[in-house]
């Protein structure tokens, strides 16, 4: 059995309580440690952050159904709930600003958030935590109600960047730095930078020091919008994408019953599970477009072709879509780029696996 | 002037066959031969004519206004202003005059450009021409345009921000940058403190609140009743009182202007500028430029003002509208969430409310429910439905009776909108939680079976608030522990979009989504299911959403802490 004295023993102990779905064992486990004096920065970042890593992990994997997988994440929010509430996580150290954290409008995922804005807690901040998809409007009528020193905005899929995007200008705009954080901003940053965000931070401490280092007031007098960020904007091809979105779904569809007589004996709900794969893959280009970055693209259409195959779906249907997809873009330069890079990597990914 | 005459009878008496290299290829020099003529005497502008080694050989009329002690003989560079005799030093040097700028200074009190024409035998002949008025036209309009891209950065970074705190911030730092070297702002008192805000030149704004004796400063008891400002002039800097003087201002107070704020009718506050004693005082024009300032940081504090109490009216108003928060009561789970259909808006036309039962025995109340219409219209007759559901608690044995009281309510008052709405009273048992549910015209309950079943609870009855009688079915069922009854409105199910675009979302694949939540707490279930019908919705509006779970608690260990999510409102 594992040590629960230590941070890889709790670890251990606390995915085994999440993952069967048993809330008693998992409270009690982070209880009789805060109890024990274990550091309350530790226990959030070193045992829970990396147990809810794992429930990712292993969902991906095919390891964990999706209700299992909520079932685990909201046992994990239970138990940082109950260790905000336990006296052992009594704020250290003098009070320091106040600050903000939030999940970009329409992201679902606020975990990641909610750590960063307990251990901010921990470390002194006055923090308002205003949770998962976080409406742009509200944020800013925050801003307004609150002298805040800086919004920390989370984000972990990357189809929100344009929507990161207007609330980072709406908040610099209103002279509130934005410290962003969360996969959704790339593992090193870039997209936060492309963004025009004031800081960025890889992980909680980060964030943490990133505050403690203090960070620089926007000048609210440059009226900046979103197309000075991104000038690649003005041809209009993102625009053009994401408004013609169930067009072009609908018109691949009809391609695909087409080119694969298959397809048209597909059930209902087939047809509907196909029609979302596309209008993923259209979201995913869109942000590659918003962003000028392949890189988000491919990564998307890697990252699935590997779901797939963890869970015995042949990865050869993003490709096909892709070309379909490319037939009805034939006017959009670098929407077709994109797309030709995308069928690349999913053609260099699958080459080591054909000579094996 | 009577020395005037003499000069020109010697002009053209030495033509020197020598001539400076440079002269030659200087612009204008194609006549470079040609001998220095008697015209330029008459011209209306100073002419002065030096020779290579910048001895004066002769200057006219108008000249001779600006250097009447000028003669024949002269050095350029003892008589001339430095300006002028370097500018012939170099022409006279050079082999080009080089492409650079037309020599100008100051001549006296005015200001010329010197334009020289090299002649043949070596000599230049300096036309000056009078730029003053030019120049001066060309420095108003300078400074113009920067005080009014500085007025336009000022009034844009004041409009940026609603909250009072950080609009005094970034006036007493706007101040302190481009006015003078520390400002301070005073508020108007709350009681008998006041909000000050320092900044000194290069550091940020410091604020804090306290007791002042305003009546210490010349003229602040005055700006914040919001008279007249007094001319700086009549304030002596040695009676600012230590309190007034920001951290980080340098050396003792020079200069000091007070100003009031101007507000709506009433002053915003009052606004102190000081520089030391090393710069120099403010002069009228910057007094009437701070007093522009003042103006327009009178105005955005007031803006804000009135934001923050607007706000914090609507905040209480809105408090009694907001959703409560759940958790677990009496060994039950609740979880809700509420979306508005405006992202504006936090409150809209649905409502839910746990009434807990007032021991373990009891029956807990639930209520979830949908007014007719969105927006703040609809979320008053909440308010009202909720309050009257409250008042109803004790006959909460009888659906069908609370039901028709709340019909007849609604019916009774003045408002012309209906309801729909389901009851749900529960209460754990040994071996399960047990439920008697009562649809008032609403979607029925569904329930997710431990084994991913999904049955929709058969009860049905008419909407209330539109026909003098209701009739409803009471049903009742238990649910077994990890089983979950979820209550939701039709903002949900009504969602359109989806991949396709123009989809309804539908009880089909809500029920669908259902079946794959077996065995999830209430919280997770009601987060899927928002999750869902949000991620199915295209950019277009939606209607409100509302959805409740109440599940049993799966085995294992006593029932969580109440509330352990966010603290419940009970």
């Amino acid at each position: 059995m594992s040590d629960p004295t230590t941070a890889a023993g709790l670890r251990e102990a606390l995915w085994h309580a999440v993952a069967e779905g048993d809330e008693y064992t998992a409270v009690a486990l982070v209880q009789d440690a805060a109890a024990r004096h274990v550091d309350g920065e530790t226990l959030l970042l070193d045992v829970i952050a990396r147990v809810q890593e794992r429930i990712g992990t292993e969902w991906a994997a095919g390891r964990l159904t999706v209700a299992q997988e909520h079932a685990a994440t909201a046992i994990n929010e239970r138990v940082v709930a109950i260790l905000a509430h336990h006296p052992s996580s009594a704020r250290r150290g003098a009070p320091r600003g106040r600050v903000t954290v939030g999940c970009v409008d329409g992201e679902w995922h606020a975990f990641p958030a909610r750590l960063v804005a307990e251990v901010l807690r921990l470390r002194g901040w006055h923090v308002d935590y205003l949770g998962a998809q976080t409406p742009t409007p509200h944020l800013v009528a925050h801003l307004h109600h609150t002298n805040t020193d800086a919004v920390l905005l989370s984000g972990s899929i990357p189809t929100h960047l344009p929507a990161a995007h207007a609330a980072i200008t709406a908040c610099r705009s209103v002279g509130v730095p934005v410290l962003a954080g969360g996969r959704a901003f790339g593992i090193d940053g870039r997209h936060a930078r492309t963004l025009g965000v004031d800081g960025w931070a890889p992980d909680a401490r980060g964030a943490a020091a990133a505050l403690a280092e203090g960070l620089t007031r926007p000048d609210p007098s440059r009226g900046r919008q979103a197309v000075d960020d991104l000038p690649h904007l003005a041809d209009q091809e993102y625009t053009m994408i994401v408004r013609s979105r169930a067009q072009l779904v609908k018109q691949t569809l009809a391609d695909l019953e087409d080119a694969f007589p298959a397809a048209r004996e597909y059930s209902e709900a087939q047809r509907e599970r196909t029609a979302e794969d596309l209008a993923h893959i259209v979201d995913f280009l869109a942000t590659a477009l918003y962003m000028d970055d392949a890189g988000i693209f491919t990564d998307f259409l890697t990252w699935t072709a590997s779901i797939l195959e963890a869970r015995d779906v042949p990865a050869r249907s993003l490709t096909i879509g892709l070309d379909l997809l490319a037939g009805r873009l034939r006017d959009f330069p670098r929407t077709l780029r994109l797309i030709g890079e995308g069928t690349t990597a999913l053609r260099d990914r699958a080459a080591p696996g054909a000579h094996a | 002037m009577g020395c005037a005459r003499r000069v020109p009878a010697d002009l053209n008496a030495s033509p020197g066959p020598t001539t400076g290299p440079g002269l030659r290829s200087a612009p204008g020099a194609g006549d470079a031969g040609a001998p220095v003529g008697e015209t330029w005497r008459h011209a209306p502008y100073p002419v002065l004519v030096a020779d290579r080694r910048g001895v004066l050989t002769g200057l006219n009329e108008a000249a001779r206004q600006y250097l009447p002690r000028a003669a024949r003989g002269d050095r350029l560079r003892d008589l001339a202003p430095s300006w002028l005799a370097e500018a012939h030093h170099r022409l006279a040097e050079a082999r080009s005059p080089g492409g650079g700028d037309v020599p100008a200074g100051h001549l006296g009190d005015r200001f010329f450009e010197a334009h020289p024409t090299p002649a043949g035998d070596g000599r230049v002949v300096w036309w000056l021409i009078d730029r003053t008025d030019a120049l001066q036209a060309e420095t108003a309009l300078h400074s113009a345009r920067t005080r009014s891209e500085m007025l336009s950065g000022i009034a844009s970074t004041l409009l940026s921000t609603l909250n009072v705190p950080r609009c005094m911030e970034v006036t007493a730092s706007l101040a302190a940058q481009h006015l003078a070297e520390g400002a301070v702002l005073i508020a108007p008192p709350q009681g008998r403190r006041h909000q000050l805000t320092y900044a000194a030149r290069g550091t940020g704004a410091v604020q804090v609140t306290q007791q002042v004796d305003t009546r210490s400063v010349p003229g602040l008891a005055e700006a914040l009743q919001g008279f007249p400002p007094v001319p700086a002039r009549w304030l002596n800097p040695d009676d600012i009182p230590d309190w007034l003087i920001p951290e980080g201002f340098t050396g003792p107070v020079g200069s000091v202007i007070v100003t009031p704020l101007p507000g709506h009718g009433v002053p915003a506050g009052a606004l102190v500028l000081l520089r030391s004693g090393t710069e120099k005082a403010f002069t009228e024009g910057e007094e009437a430029f701070a007093r522009l300032f003042a103006a327009r940081a009178g105005a955005a504090l007031s803006a804000a003002r009135l934001y923050a109490e607007q706000s914090a009216i609507t905040a209480t108003l809105m408090r009694e509208l907001l959703p409560p928060k759940l958790g677990s009561v009496h060994g039950v789970e609740y979880a809700g969430n509420y979306r508005a259909a405006t992202d504006q808006e936090r409150i809209g036309g649905d409502f839910y409310d746990v009434h807990p039962g007032s021991d373990p025995s009891r029956e807990t109340l639930v209520v979830l429910g949908d007014v007719a219409g969105k927006g703040l219209d609809a979320a008053v007759l909440t308010g009202k439905i909720r309050n009257t559901l409250q008042a109803l608690l004790p006959l909460a044995d009888d659906h069908q009776r609370v039901l028709s009281l709340l019909n007849g309510a609604l019916l009774s008052s003045h408002q012309t909108r209906f309801a729909t709405l389901v009851l749900a009273s529960v209460r754990r048992g040994d071996e399960g939680v047990h439920l008697r549910l009562t649809s008032g015209g609403h979607l029925p309950p569904l329930i997710i079976r431990a084994d991913g079943t999904v049955e929709e609870a058969p009860t049905h009855g008419t909407l209330v608030g539109a026909l003098p009688q209701v009739r409803a079915r009471t049903i009742e069922t238990v649910l077994a522990p990890g089983e979950i009854c979820l209550l939701y409105t039709d903002g949900i199910t009504e969602a359109r979009g989806g991949p396709l675009g123009e989809e309804l979302f539908g009880e089909e694949r809500l029920r669908r989504a259902l079946a794959g939540c077996a065995g999830m707490p209430a919280e997770a279930v009601v987060e899927h299911v928002q999750m869902l019908a949000f991620q199915w919705l295209r950019s277009g509006g939606h209607d409100d959403m509302a959805v409740v779970a109440i599940g049993a608690a799966r085995s294992g260990g006593p029932p969580t802490v109440a509330g352990a999510k966010d603290g419940m409102n009970l």
